[in-house]
């Protein structure tokens, strides 16, 4: 196991920040903790980069405990949080330098393991961080938690405020490194991004929802849903709401997501219901669950 | 070791890559030495000097004469009346009111003494005090010349024998009050400058959030706060240089001591002074913050510093308070040796208790570091 946490639980005066947080991440695992703003993310990050220290419960992280042996787990884990925090008037290699040599090695010694991301900044290899577009900035600092050559990563909200091309490029970067044997811990807020992890957690105030597999916990969604479209979204999403046999309404893209209480239900009885409520256009489907589906489900 | 000198190339980069900091940092010292020292006197010049002349005599007249040839009065106006000259002093138009009695001369002649009504304004305590030095000065020599007029032949003998005294300003014979204060302020900018600098420096990489990214790194405590810190003791040094330059070269400040002591005692006081900082920016999250903490224990500082006011002069309980004062024994330090040219021996307890003090500061701030983070 790269991760093992079991039972750590955080309070902040009065408010309980995590509660209970287990899961185990294996060795060379893309693990995505996924859960909204304010779920405990960042808390259960500082915690296992040594930051924090817990009230409850234990962890370790490449076999050393988080409290007893955080020295040896400064040397192999490279973390990269949320907010940018290079220094802003050093220039990119001046930043990587310093990174490389706080950590005891030298940019040449790990070359290899950051190559694939530095040849994308080393042409600009001489502005000053604080100068850089934020996909370069993002790149910069993966660059400088990797230099001393991790075993394991981790990445709070790393897509945050990226655009969607970057975003993709980041997590094709994040597969790279995963196949170089880095364990990855990533967090992000963003539910499509979860199908992109070996497992995930799902995490909502401080409380483990569910640990799996992206599409095992698709499967334990135990409801059809529906794809339901109509002329205009609002006045559906209304109609839904008042519908008095309905589970869950959630708007998804151009559809509105539905599940509905009863076992025998039947699209038609909902199709009459709607046009009662003078919508036209209406459009009813089966459709398979999303992992948005699932925490929504259970988030409730 | 190889970490710690990254560090402090780094952080020399960044001192120098700051536009907004190095003016601060260079030219800003230079510029208020040049301007306090020649600005910052307890000399009072021009005082507006008002005079009700009761008597009216040739006596009077030359009373009022003395004053006149003083360059530090401006005799103004002759009031003609008391409510008048109050009235004006009100207004601020006066600074002085000097009331020669009727019958001055005839009653100095008669009764051999005679008193002069004197109101000065007090609005500035230190202003007043001065005056008043001056003001008895003039009236004590008025008052030698006059016996040799008015005193007859046959007098001579009942006249008392007077003593007179003739002082002599060791260590600053002219009493130039540009050697009592150079060294003074180079003393307040040292500090200053070194204060605030580490003070706002760890904070802003807080600030910025490095810290957070500093701290899951394997460097150890030390090793990042000597690399921070460093740079800081190597900019207190060399604004001493540059002071003890310029103090030479503009205001020719005799520098009797050794230099080697002036940097040997420097060298230990910023100690002090970045612990100090140190431990202000353990507590701060903010520049903003770290700056105006600071900026009130540099006041309180160089108050009771006996730079400006004598440390005499105050309160029993303040002068305790003053044992605390790392600036207190850096001034004195300075103009002792500066001055003086006292020598390693003299400054011997001075130096043993900035060491002592040097030791607690940086000792507290490493171990709320600790803690803090």
């Amino acid at each position: 196991m790269s991760i093992t946490v079991s039972n750590i639980s955080k309070s902040y005066k009065s408010v309980k920040a995590l509660e209970n947080i287990y899961f185990n991440v294996k060795e060379g695992e893309l693990f995505g903790l996924i859960g909204p703003d304010g779920a405990g993310k960042t808390t259960l990050f500082r915690i296992l980069t040594t930051l924090l220290i817990a009230n409850e419960g234990s962890a370790t992280v490449a076999g050393f405990d988080v409290v007893s042996d955080y020295k040896k787990i400064r040397n192999n884990v490279g973390y990269m949080p949320g907010k940018f925090s290079l220094y802003q008037d050093l220039t990119i290699e001046e930043n990587l330098n310093f990174f490389a040599t706080i950590f005891g090695t030298t940019i040449k010694e790990n070359y290899e393991l950051i190559k694939d991301i530095y040849v994308q900044i080393e042409p600009f290899k001489d502005r000053r961080a604080g100068k850089l577009s934020g996909g370069m900035k993002q790149k910069l600092a993966l660059c400088c938690a990797l230099i001393h050559k991790p075993k394991v990563l981790f990445l709070d909200e790393p897509t945050t405020g990226v655009d969607p091309v970057s975003r993709k490029e980041f997590w094709d970067m994040l597969k790279r490194l995963q196949q170089k044997g880095i364990t990855i811990l990533v967090s992000t807020p963003y539910m499509d991004e979860a199908a992109l992890c070996d497992r995930v957690a799902l995490i909502q105030d401080g409380k483990i929802l569910q640990v799996d597999a992206p599409n095992a916990i698709v499967k334990h969604y135990s409801k059809q849903i529906y794809n339901i479209s109509a002329h205009n979204m609002y006045l559906l999403i209304n109609a839904l709401k008042s519908y008095k046999y309905n589970h869950s309404v959630y708007p998804f893209g151009e559809f509105v997501h539905y599940t509905d209480q009863r076992a025998d239900f039947n699209p038609e009885n909902l199709k009459v219901y709607l046009e009662s409520k003078k919508l036209s256009q209406i459009v009813i489907k089966n459709t398979e669950p999303t992992i948005e589906d699932t925490f929504m489900e259970l988030a409730k | 070791m190889k970490t710690i000198l990254y560090i402090i190339q780094k952080e020399f980069k960044q001192i120098f890559r700051n536009k907004g900091m190095l003016p601060i940092i260079f030219v800003l010292p230079i510029l208020q030495l040049v301007i306090l020292s020649n600005a910052a006197t307890f000399e009072v010049k021009n005082i507006k000097f008002g005079y009700i002349d009761h008597d009216r005599t040739s006596t009077s007249r030359a009373l009022v004469e003395k004053f006149n040839a003083s360059t530090y009065f401006n005799v103004l106006k002759n009031y003609p009346s008391e409510t008048l000259a109050s009235s004006d002093m009100l207004k601020g138009n006066v600074d002085i009111i000097l009331q020669i009695p009727q019958h001055f001369e005839r009653d100095l002649q008669k009764e051999k003494s005679n008193t002069l009504g004197i109101t000065i304004n007090a609005i500035d305590g230190a202003a007043a005090g001065v005056e008043n030095v001056y003001i008895s000065q003039i009236i004590k020599n008025f008052n030698k010349n006059i016996k040799t007029d008015l005193v007859q032949v046959s007098d001579t003998q009942i006249q008392p024998i007077s003593i007179e005294t003739i002082p002599l300003f060791w260590y600053n014979e002219t009493l130039n009050y540009k050697t009592y204060m150079v060294p003074g302020i180079l003393v307040l900018l040292v500090t200053m400058i070194t204060l605030f600098l580490s003070g706002m420096n760890i904070v802003r990489e807080k600030e910025i959030g490095t810290l957070e990214q500093i701290n899951v790194t394997p460097i150890k405590k030390s090793q990042f706060i000597i690399g921070k810190l460093f740079p800081f003791w190597v900019i207190g040094m060399g604004l001493l240089s540059v002071g003890l330059i310029l103090a030479r070269l503009i205001f020719n400040i005799p520098i009797i001591g050794s230099l080697p002591l002036m940097y040997l005692y420097t060298s230990v006081y910023l100690l002090v002074i970045l612990g100090i900082g140190l431990f202000i920016s353990n507590f701060t999250d903010t520049q903003q913050q770290a700056m105006f903490i600071s900026w009130f224990f540099v006041v309180i500082f160089i108050l009771m510093s006996g730079l400006f006011t004598p440390i005499e002069s105050m309160p029993k309980w303040a002068q305790m308070v003053t044992e605390f004062n790392p600036v207190k024994y850096f001034v004195e330090v300075m103009r002792m040796v500066m001055l003086k040219g006292s020598g390693f021996s003299d400054i011997l307890t001075r130096l043993l208790k900035t060491v002592v003090y040097a030791f607690i500061m940086n000792g507290l701030a490493v171990w709320s570091y600790k803690k803090t983070n």
